[in-house]
């Protein structure tokens, strides 16, 4: 019996050995990873990185300035098509949905955000960049909105699905119609939530490269225009990373920094936003 | 009077509000369809012309206008299987460590880390598979291979760094956050009673989560698994970086090859002719495909464990 039993328990401190051991396998690359762009990322950033463009090949120094605005740009386009439709997307699946159509709605916007986002920047190139016989940065923002809408909507949709009937009974009690009381008092109460969901999107399309390969297509120089090809930081750091000189590989990992700098402070920030709404 | 016809003014509002809203929610089905439609129209030519040859062929020739997509469905599914071999144990072992193991500070530390790394662009992850990784691949580990095990055809040849091995390995780094943190909230939605019948029953603890937790967590976990299987067989920028990009199969893991994405990402900004972009355009139409299958599949699996625990049954 008292064999028996240990032979179980030896079994059981085995596997959680295993676990243990697998949970370190999985932390060391991810660490290792990290601590790498900290390193190669912390001693290339200097003032020029925020001020200059790159510079030509064979120069050194340089910066990703044109880089940092058009990412800029182009996210804050992105934002201007995809928030709309996915808050407002969300509305109607919480307040008029229950049909069957919301289903199939939800389930597209399920559908959507998993199809890998190259695709969106190959269909933003037919609808966009071949009608324009250009490559530019509003086809770059368009493809990044695909991405964004699904995110915005299925995360705004639960926020809103969590405030009381009470609250919205309570203002049409009072008089004021349905569309007033969804904008004031159903999206004002679930404010903090979208901006949690809002934020996360945002990150999710800072650090996207691929669909901009075709639309924005990336720019040496500044660029200003939104029908004309414009630079984005992630696109630099892939042209960069592939190139074989050791000064643009600089600028890739102060690049890269920098992108994981604003991502982890989006995620920290939809975190701060995610907690306060929770705590109402 | 004048209270009359303020409610005139409204009495269109919440209708009108109901079709603006319902005009946003539909634009996610006609983005899909549009997305879909786009697709095939422009992969017609490429369709029209090649027939069942476009996924027989391996002859990828811009040039002559020859265009079959063999190497990069290869490319594309050893890749991603061999990704998922490696980083299933991993991941299910790290959620089950979160979970049920570790006490619960340490647990939702390493939670928080793995999603954190999660959130890394996958050019960054590319980044340092081309400039760190691989060369440790070619100066190290492939020596290595081919010295000890180089009798077997997996690990023939010369070491490139550049290869199969590159892309399994950083997509295996890429998609162990996705699968473990799925894996964890599937894990989270089982029944407490389930765990506590195991442990009344005097199970020890992996008596208790071999018995109890992961056979009832099963489905949700396959559909997690697939969920990274989807997300491997979609990744582009990293895997563009790592791989080599040379349409070829060949049975070694040195040797370097090419996935969809990739051969997407490299040639479809400079397309030579109307025929090759179609051919490109197929292939994104094939990928498109694919992961519209393995999402549906991969969502229906997570809905049936986690519904129970949100249905308010227990």
């Amino acid at each position: 019996m008292i064999r028996y039993l240990s032979a179980r328990s030896l079994k059981n401190g085995l596997m959680t050995l295993l676990m243990v051991t697998a949970t370190l396998a999985v932390l060391t690359p991810l660490v290792i990873i990290f601590l790498h762009i900290l390193k190669m990322g912390a001693s290339s950033i200097n003032l020029d990185f925020f001020t200059q463009i790159p510079k030509p090949t064979g120069e050194t120094g340089g910066g990703m300035a044109n880089g940092l605005m058009g990412s800029a740009i182009m996210i804050a386009m992105a934002s201007c098509i995809g928030l709309p439709v996915g808050v407002l997307g969300a509305v109607y699946l919480t307040e008029y949905g229950g049909n069957r159509l919301s289903t199939v709605i939800r389930f597209s916007a399920d559908v959507l955000a998993g199809i890998p986002s190259i695709i969106t920047g190959m269909v933003a190139y037919t609808l966009l960049v071949v009608p324009m016989k250009n490559f530019s940065a509003l086809a770059g923002a368009v493809s990044l909105a695909m991405i964004m809408i699904p995110i915005v909507l299925r995360t705004t949709e639960e926020q809103l699905k969590m405030v009381p009937g009470t609250l919205r009974e309570a203002s049409l009690a009072l008089g004021v119609p349905l569309w007033r009381t969804t904008l004031k008092v159903t999206l004002a109460s679930a404010r903090t939530g979208i901006v949690t969901g809002v934020l996360l999107a945002i990150a999710r399309i800072a650090g996207e490269t691929a669909p901009l390969l075709f639309t924005a297509l990336g720019n040496q120089f500044w660029s200003r225009k939104m029908t004309e090809p414009m630079a984005a930081i992630p696109l630099q750091i892939f042209n960069f990373a592939i190139s074989p000189y050791d000064d643009w590989h600089r600028l890739a990992w102060a690049g890269a920094l920098v992108l994981v700098v604003i991502m982890f402070t989006l995620s920290l920030a939809a975190r701060y936003f995610g907690r306060q709404s929770q705590a109402r | 009077m004048k209270r009359k016809s303020l409610f005139g003014r409204f009495a269109h509002g919440d209708t009108l509000f109901r079709w603006i809203t319902l005009l946003f929610a539909a634009s996610i089905l006609l983005i899909l369809l549009l997305m879909a439609m786009e697709m095939v129209k422009e992969s017609l030519p490429s369709l029209q012309r090649f027939g069942w040859d476009f996924v027989t062929s391996s002859e990828w020739d811009a040039v002559q206008e020859r265009f079959g997509s063999l190497p990069f469905l290869y490319g594309s599914v050893v890749s991603s299987i061999l990704a998922i071999l490696l980083a299933t144990p991993l991941s299910v072992g790290t959620a089950l460590f979160i979970t049920d193991i570790a006490p619960s500070k340490v647990g939702s530390i390493v939670a928080a880390l793995v999603e954190l790394l999660a959130a890394i662009p996958s050019v960054i992850y590319g980044l340092w598979g081309i400039l760190v990784m691989t060369p440790w691949l070619q100066q190290t580990v492939q020596p290595f291979l081919i010295d000890k095990f180089g009798f077997l055809p997996l690990f023939q040849g010369a070491p490139y760094g550049v290869s199969m091995l590159a892309a399994v390995f950083i997509l295996m780094i890429m998609i162990i956050p996705i699968i473990t943190s799925i894996t964890k909230e599937v894990l989270l939605a089982v029944p407490l009673a389930q765990k506590e019948a195991a442990y009344a029953l005097g199970a020890t603890r992996w008596e208790m989560l071999r018995m109890a937790l992961l056979p009832y967590a099963r489905s949700g976990i396959l559909g997690a698994v697939i969920l990274g299987l989807g997300r491997a067989i979609g990744e582009t920028m990293a895997v563009t970086m790592v791989i080599g990009n040379t349409p070829q199969i060949s049975l070694s893991l040195l040797a370097p090859a090419y996935t969809m994405p990739s051969v997407i990402a490299n040639e479809f900004a400079e397309t030579t002719s109307k025929l090759h972009a179609s051919a490109l355009m197929e292939i994104g139409l094939i990928l498109l495909f694919v992961t519209l299958l393995i999402n549906v599949m991969a969502r229906l699996l997570i809905w049936s464990v986690t519904r129970g625990s949100t249905g308010g049954k227990a």
